[in-house]
């Protein structure tokens, strides 16, 4: 075991270089719909149950199957009056279980990355050799259900080896080269997109995904009511937005259509939505559009930024 | 290091469900659902009436809102025994105020130990629907079948001895089930339950006996979980519920007919300082064009009359 993963160097948030957004935004702004499939008997890790009941867990299993029947095109409809595209973190097992809402997101161009194959097979354990095939499997799953090059990865429950984000970078360039396989939402450590280091030196981002944001977290772990959850989303909007006047910023709001897209808890969101596309000057994007534009054009000025800053100031 | 290889094996991973349960259905799909007068929100509060024992074994967990301190937790036993002696007829009241015709989930032990209460529900003609033997009496995962068979059975049999009710739903202590409860409840002639809670509407439910219809009873909306699990404010919980009634009012207009389902706990909302907030979501509720009241199985008959061909 490590005392640090070395995905990254120190780089303090001040005096980067700035940021550019194409067309002079402040802010990208995306949307993550998690879309799980969550198994009612999947085989037992030994190092994390995926129920606190014996089976069958009905009470977790039932609410995730809600936002699978009732959620996701709830979800749909209040995304499409808002002109938001989602970034859709894919149990890539549903393309197989459930087409119909593959299809859905599909017909609104939305894009598809990898959460692994099932939400209840978590990587703690696995070999570098079964982690690879499960990710393949994952990226194979997603090319030939949508057409899409797979780039982005969220590990399956948050559960990683210190060998994820390299095995994906390299599943990624072992099917499609540098078109897939180049941003992750693993890391919570940045406002702003950050290079990667990989054993492959491919060149590879972190995006903020924001923890804090997830509804998940804020809902089940953090208990915060719908209200307090839809005032927070604006907060954190308008702090990263007036930053974003002088070096461009990421806000993503995480979600779970289990948790909000229920209908004591829709309303909150929504209005979080309307307030934040309402200004302007903000990008309303996807992950791999992200990813690609900060490849693209604020990569190698990052990396000989961080370069520069590991001596004292 | 590595994993059995079972766990990158994938046997279920076929269309549908990973089990046979139900099929797989997403709501926006289902064909819309008339309500009785054209309304658009069938509202269905469920008073879940539920009886603690002192001595609780937990088996196979301490259920939820019991006894978390040595024994004997007087503390808990007596702040529940309150909903059954002070809460509910705070809700009676609040009921009789707005005109709701709730269902009443009871332990069936409670029915025996307070005749008071179960005749005071039965005059009004309210639905029962059996909650189990007692809160402490759960169904579980490995649970022996002949034990867990003799435990439905009396729950069942000695709530219609009672009530001289029918008795047609049932709800789970703590909402758990072990593999076969199910089967069992069709044995003993039970045609909805609570459950599953894994949608907005009713659906079917099958099980070797025959189908079950499995009944939307919220959980995410439910007293106890938004203020007791949550420590959500009062204030909140009757923010949520009137957000979700206008949500479902909303949804209705081009979706069919929707359920808003309320489970309370006359432990949890007939406190005094809580009370005041039910009244006012049941204002609410009532106020609003196009909603109609009904206890679960007047809903589920209606539904059912439209399920067919």
């Amino acid at each position: 075991m490590k005392s640090d993963p070395g995905f990254y160097d120190y780089w303090p948030y001040e005096k980067r270089p700035n940021i550019q957004w194409p067309g002079g935004a402040r802010l990208a702004f995306w949307v993550a719909p998690n879309i799980e499939f969550y198994e009612l008997d999947p085989p037992a890790n030994p190092q994390r149950k995926a129920w606190p009941q014996p089976y069958p867990a009905l009470p977790g299993y039932g609410i995730r199957d809600y936002g699978n029947r009732v959620g996701h095109v709830r979800q749909m409809e209040v995304l499409d009056r808002y002109g938001i595209r989602g970034s859709i973190s894919l149990s890539t097992a549903l393309c197989d279980h459930h087409p119909e809402i593959i299809a859905q997101c599909a017909q609104r161009d939305w894009e598809f990355f990898s959460h692994g194959i099932y939400n209840t097979r978590y990587t703690y354990g696995m070999s570098e050799e079964q982690e690879k095939e499960m990710i393949l499997d994952s990226l194979s799953s997603i090319k030939k259900h949508t057409g899409q090059h797979c780039a982005g990865y969220l590990a399956p429950a948050l559960s990683h080896s210190e060998n994820t984000l390299d095995l994906f970078a390299e599943a990624g360039s072992e099917l499609a080269g540098d078109e897939a396989g180049f941003y992750t939402c693993d890391l919570f450590h940045d406002d702003q997109p950050t290079p990667i280091r990989l054993r492959s030196g491919k060149r590879f981002v972190s995006i903020p995904y924001s923890l804090e944001m997830n509804d998940t977290i804020a809902y089940v772990v953090n208990k915060v009511e719908p209200r307090r959850y839809g005032q927070m989303l604006r907060d954190n909007f308008d702090r990263l937005y007036a930053e974003g006047a002088q070096s461009g910023t990421v806000m993503c709001i995480p979600t779970h259509n289990y948790q909000v897209s229920c209908p004591h808890r829709l309303k909150a969101f929504e209005e979080a939505l309307e307030y934040i596309t309402g200004h302007s000057d903000v990008w309303v994007t996807t992950g791999r559009e992200i990813a690609s534009h900060f490849l693209d054009t604020q990569y190698d000025t990052a990396l000989a930024n961080i370069a520069s800053k590991q001596g004292a100031c | 290091m590595a994993l059995d290889p079972e766990h990158l094996r994938y046997p279920n991973r076929t269309y549908g469900m990973d089990h046979d349960r139900y099929e797989w259905s997403m709501l926006s799909d289902r064909r819309p659902v008339q309500w009785p007068g054209n309304a658009k929100l069938a509202v269905w509060v469920n008073v879940s009436l539920q009886f603690y024992p002192l001595n609780q074994e937990g088996k196979p967990f301490a259920v939820p809102g019991g006894m978390t301190m040595p024994y004997p937790d007087l503390r808990h036993y007596s702040l529940r025994d309150y909903g059954n002696r002070v809460g509910i007829y705070r809700f009676l009241n609040a009921f009789d105020q707005y005109g709701i015709r709730p269902s009443f989930a009871i332990s069936t032990e409670l029915a025996e130990r307070a005749p008071y209460l179960l005749q005071r529900i039965c005059e009004r003609e309210d639905e029962l629907i059996c909650h189990g033997w007692n809160m402490d009496s759960l169904h579980y995962g490995g649970q022996p079948l002949a034990e867990e068979s003799e435990l439905v059975e009396r729950s069942i049999t000695r709530l219609r001895e009672l009530s001289g009710q029918e008795i047609a739903g049932w709800i789970s202590p703590a909402r758990n089930e072990s593999e076969n409860t199910p089967e069992l409840l069709v044995q003993n002639g039970i045609r909805y339950f609570c459950d599953w809670v894994n949608d907005d509407m009713p659906y079917s439910f099958h099980t070797k006996s025959g189908d079950l219809t499995a009944m939307p009873l919220s959980n995410e909306l439910e007293d106890r979980f938004v203020l007791m699990n949550n420590l959500h404010s009062e204030q909140s919980w009757l923010e949520q519920v009137c957000d979700a009634c206008d949500f479902l009012l909303q949804e209705a207009e081009s979706s069919g007919g929707r359920i808003l389902a309320l489970n309370i706990h006359p432990w949890v909302l007939g406190q005094p300082h809580r009370i005041a907030r039910l009244e006012q979501a049941l204002a609410y509720i009532s106020s609003c064009a196009g909603v109609w009241n009904a206890p679960a199985g007047e809903i589920l008959q209606h539904w059912m009359a439209q399920q067919g061909g």
